[in-house]
């Protein structure tokens, strides 16, 4: 009943294209907001950092960052695994030849070096396009992996081949380390994430969202009215791809800590971040949200009823898991190619009209 | 001759063996592609799955049976028999075509006409249930298959050619099993563009490639022509999996087979049959030379990618493949 | 010519603003413009005429920089045009519809005629990124130019409504509507009149002269309605076969022998 419009009236063109139109939503944001600085801190532990909130925040920025290539864009890649360890790397490299320096400025430098790398390999985009182009992102996954495999300098030449997150502080606070902890592992990545979901936001609103969308919707057209396409495009792997090397630091420096590329970076993170799209919904800032929540919740959950409650081997849950997933992109993919976040839309729409639907 | 370029020849002949295998599971690819406008991301996992099935009916594994087990407390694993090579490889194509039924029914039916990377991406989670439900019936660990194809090398090629080089060569080194699927992939090939040229359902495959709705019109039904692909890729995949199964084992590796398949078709063009045997082959060869010749120098190991990069510069200068139509834009 | 005249029905007709000179267009082998030459003059409402596949379509794609000719030279505003990308001719102040209604059928009216803006929006990715200040400026000063199109061409209703939901005829409306909204010196209407019924069509006529004589717009449009483009068109250009059969005013086309064989002739049948 207070879920309304109406008498909500909108009287200049800035409050007409705002975020949230209605009230009650501006009201709800405001209050997530507060829950999410101002109590979670106090009372989050150790299991619920590590196994959900930390990674659901990581994953959203990379899924935001995924969303704006191929749900605002309409570029599929499949190189996301390859963009996160660039991130990641260009970290560990930041952070052991600058230690002087912020790891907040590292983390944003590291998703600016990201963001050269999208962009030189979305230069074929121009030429390639739909799955040919889907195919082409591979090569970046494939060859990113190996080169950091291979040139012992991304490593410091170390003797496992892995890279470790020395300890660092913001504010007096260790916030990357083994002795970090869990509140201010959350913190650091709340704060990214609001930040990256507001630049996000106010991108895909503006001008630069209508160019994206317009090479989406129809790549000639847009043309014809005076998108350059290959402009649009690579801002768009460029946008997307510091994201996505935000991420990918924050996964390596705050999360892991310590991280060899080819497990934590193979080509299956790329597919969980498609994934996380595909269900969150495209061409949806929520749905990144929501989609990285469901993929981080239904392991979890998974094992607390598989492997806890009903006592089955890991093995079996693991492979379960699989199928679930796997037939959850179909059903979607059948049901609501737009996601969750089309669910929630649908939900809104009714919560409108309720209790008086006619 | 000297002997390094005696080893060229040999990397270049195991490149092309190679090659040929590509080339059919590209050619899985390019059935469904060319019939349905499907990008079939699950043609490796179908070969693992097929791969797993037929170990399993093989040894009279029970389906399921950790699934059971850990239900209900019981210990089954094993019927008990051994089922015979070749009754197995049917049963297997059996179990192929009826999941090429399945995934007509309660998938693809509901996509026509999305957009193809909606279907490409609904392939993706399929090869994810694919594989999960392939783990669930037969269990993860590393099986065997033996099937009765020769293995190690053939010693009498050895010998024949260890007198071209001098001292330092030993002749070339040619895994028996290696050729043995190279001549069934080429027989293979062979028979499936003979199917799609000259059968009458090759001709009715080829019409629903070319335009659904004529097709439809004068009388060819869709829902059976699209089981049919599938079921052909599933046969294509089965003699993948047999090959790469014995070959190295039967296991998850397996699988990525598909993801190596794909840059064969950006270089052959995804709809064209010839395309995809000479893409295979360019690959095959291509990878192992550069690997041969450069691979050393910068670390090793550059198949992960050489073939992806390859067809990457490759399609930037020639976005339609070797073989593809040339894509004239209009509005 | 004169440099400038007055149309019996007031409209003050100025100098060429678009020159067309010997342009020859092939696909392969096939010759789909043949040495066409002809002019735009400015505030004057151009149709160009033919029977199917006659290469009308082709040469709004040259106009409109999709197609490259390869021989000819196009002049506009008293300059040789370079071979440019269709987003520079855009820029220049040329839109245009299409055929087949081309517009962005994922967004919502309003966003896609504030696509017709983007020539006008200037600010850069970090002012956007940033939002508050320059950006959400810019968004407001073209969002009162775009309600003005709304206005003008009376989709006020359907403003959100996203583009897939609505009607034939409205779409196409949206899509003059995003053409308008870049506030262009030449407008190309392809075929704006085609599958509507004749209120829709008469609708369709009154906001192209309203256009025209509003917003002083110079108009080249392809019609198969010869009863349009007649009343309408200030000079009518016919095509056939990739050829120039028939240059001049309605009236001048209508008596050309030549016309009359190739096209009108059939139609009076």
């Amino acid at each position: 009943m207070f879920y309304r419009e109406a008498g909500d009236f909108k009287t200049s063109y800035e409050a007409d294209s705002q975020t949230f139109p209605i009230k009650f939503d501006r009201y709800r944001f405001w209050a997530m907001l507060a829950v999410a600085y101002l109590v979670i801190p106090f009372i989050i532990n150790d299991y619920w950092a590590n196994a959900i909130l930390v990674p659901f925040l990581i994953y959203t920025i990379a899924a935001i960052g995924l969303n704006i290539l191929t749900g605002y864009c309409g570029q599929v890649s499949l190189g996301t695994g390859g963009f996160m360890a660039v991130g990641a790397y260009a970290m560990y490299k930041l952070m052991t030849s600058f230690p002087d320096v912020s790891v907040v400025i590292h983390v944003i430098l590291a998703g600016g070096i990201t963001a050269v790398v999208g962009a030189a390999f979305g230069l074929p985009s121009l030429r390639i396009k739909g799955f040919y182009l889907a195919v082409a992102t591979l090569a970046a996954q494939f060859f990113l992996v190996w080169l950091f495999n291979k040139v012992a300098w991304f490593y410091n030449y170390s003797a496992s081949g892995q890279i470790n997150a020395p300890e660092r502080f913001v504010g007096g606070i260790a916030v990357t380390g083994p002795n970090t902890d869990a509140w201010a592992k959350y913190m650091i990545c709340l704060v990214f994430v609001t930040v990256c979901a507001i630049i996000a936001r106010n991108l895909t609103r503006g001008t630069m969202g209508r160019k994206w969308m317009a090479i989406r919707d129809m790549d000639i057209a847009a043309e014809i009215i005076g998108v350059n396409p290959l402009q649009a495009k690579l801002t768009a792997f460029a946008v997307s791809s510091f994201f996505i090397g935000i991420s990918g630091a924050l996964f390596f420096s705050v999360y892991l800590g310590a991280v060899e590329v080819g497990e934590a970076f193979g080509i299956q993170k790329s597919f969980l971040v498609l994934f996380m799209v595909i269900i969150g919904g495209l061409g949806s800032i929520f749905g990144s949200f929501a989609g990285a929540g469901f993929l981080v919740l239904l392991p979890v959950a998974l094992k607390v009823i598989g492997v806890d409650l009903l006592g089955w081997p890991t093995d079996i849950v693991a492979h379960l898991q699989l199928v679930i997933i796997g037939a959850l992109i179909m059903f979607f993919l059948i049901k609501e190619p737009h996601g969750l976040a089309q669910f929630w839309r649908i939900a809104k729409e009714k919560l409108r009209l309720w209790p008086f639907p006619y | 001759m000297s002997a390094d370029f005696l080893y060229g020849i040999e990397v270049i002949l195991n490149g092309l063996m190679a090659g040929v295998l590509y080339a059919l599971v590209a050619l899985g690819f390019v059935l469904i592609f060319k019939a349905s406008g499907i990008f079939n991301y699950a043609q490796g996992v179908m070969a693992l799955f097929a791969a797993l099935t037929l170990v399993g009916i093989m040894e009279g594994q029970v389906p399921f049976s950790h699934i059971i087990n850990a239900i209900f407390g019981t210990k089954i694993h094993h019927f008990g028999w051994h089922v015979p090579a070749l009754l197995a490889i049917f049963l297997t194509l059996c179990v192929m075509v009826a999941f090429a039924w399945a995934v007509q029914k309660f998938v693809f039916r509901h996509l026509v006409g999305q957009e193809p990377i909606i279907l490409f991406m609904a392939t993706i989670g399929l090869a994810y249930f694919l594989e999960g439900m392939g783990d669930l019936m037969w269990g993860s660990d590393i099986k065997t298959l033996k099937v009765g194809l020769p293995q190690g090398g053939s010693r009498w090629i050895e010998d024949m050619t260890s007198g071209l080089g001098g001292n330092d060569f030993y002749g070339f080194f040619i895994d028996k099993l290696d050729m043995v699927a190279t001549v069934v992939a080429a027989i293979l090939v062979m028979s499936l563009i003979a199917f799609a040229q000259y059968s009458k359902q090759g001709r009715a495959m080829r019409a629903v490639a070319d335009d659904h709705q004529a097709a439809l019109s004068v009388g060819i039904s869709l829902n059976f022509i699209w089981v049919l692909v599938w079921s052909l890729a599933g046969l294509v995949a089965l003699v993948a999996g047999v090959m790469w199964g014995a070959k190295s084992g039967v296991q998850f590796s397996l699988s990525l087979i598909a993801l190596k398949a794909l840059p064969v078709l950006m270089l052959g063009g995804f709809t064209s049959i010839p395309g995809a045997i000479v893409g295979g082959l360019i690959i095959g060869v291509g990878e192992k030379l550069f690997e041969y010749t450069i691979g050393g120098m910068i670390g090793g190991a550059t198949e992960n990618w050489f073939a992806y990069v390859l067809a990457l510069i490759f399609l930037v200068f020639r976005p339609q493949g070797l073989f593809g139509e040339k894509i004239i834009e209009r509005v | 010519m004169k440099d400038s005249y007055i149309t019996p029905d007031g409209r003050t007709i100025g100098g060429v603003l678009m020159d067309m000179r010997g342009i020859t267009l092939r696909f392969g082998g096939v010759e789909a413009i043949k040495n066409i030459s002809f002019d735009i003059r400015e505030g004057e409402i151009r149709a160009i005429i033919g029977p199917n596949g006659a290469g009308k379509s082709s040469m709004l794609n040259v106009i409109s920089g999709f197609y490259h000719p390869q021989d000819g030279e196009v002049w506009f505003r008293g300059a040789k045009r370079p071979t440019m990308r269709p987003y520079d001719v855009a820029r220049q102040g040329i839109a245009r519809t299409f055929q087949n209604i081309a517009l962005f059928e994922g967004m919502s009216v309003l966003d896609n005629i504030m696509c017709g803006r983007l020539t006008h929006m200037k600010t850069g990715i970090f002012s956007q990124a940033i939002w508050h200040g320059a950006a959400q400026r810019e968004e407001v000063e073209n969002r009162e130019a775009v309600e003005r199109i709304i206005d003008f061409l009376e989709i006020q209703a359907i403003r959100k409504t996203p583009v897939g939901r609505l009607p034939y005829g409205l779409k196409k409306r949206v899509e003059l509507a995003r053409a308008l909204a870049a506030e262009p010196k030449l407008l190309l209407l392809d075929e704006p009149m085609a599958g509507m019924n004749v209120e829709e069509k008469e609708d369709m006529s009154r906001f192209i002269l309203d256009v025209n004589d509003e917003f002083g717009t110079t108009i080249a449009l392809i019609e198969h309605d010869m009863g349009v483009v007649m009343d309408l068109s200030d000079r009518v250009v016919v095509m056939d076969y990739g050829r120039k059969i028939g240059d001049g005013t309605p009236d001048e086309v209508r008596g050309n022998q030549e016309v009359i064989d190739a096209y009108l002739g059939v139609a009076h049948d």
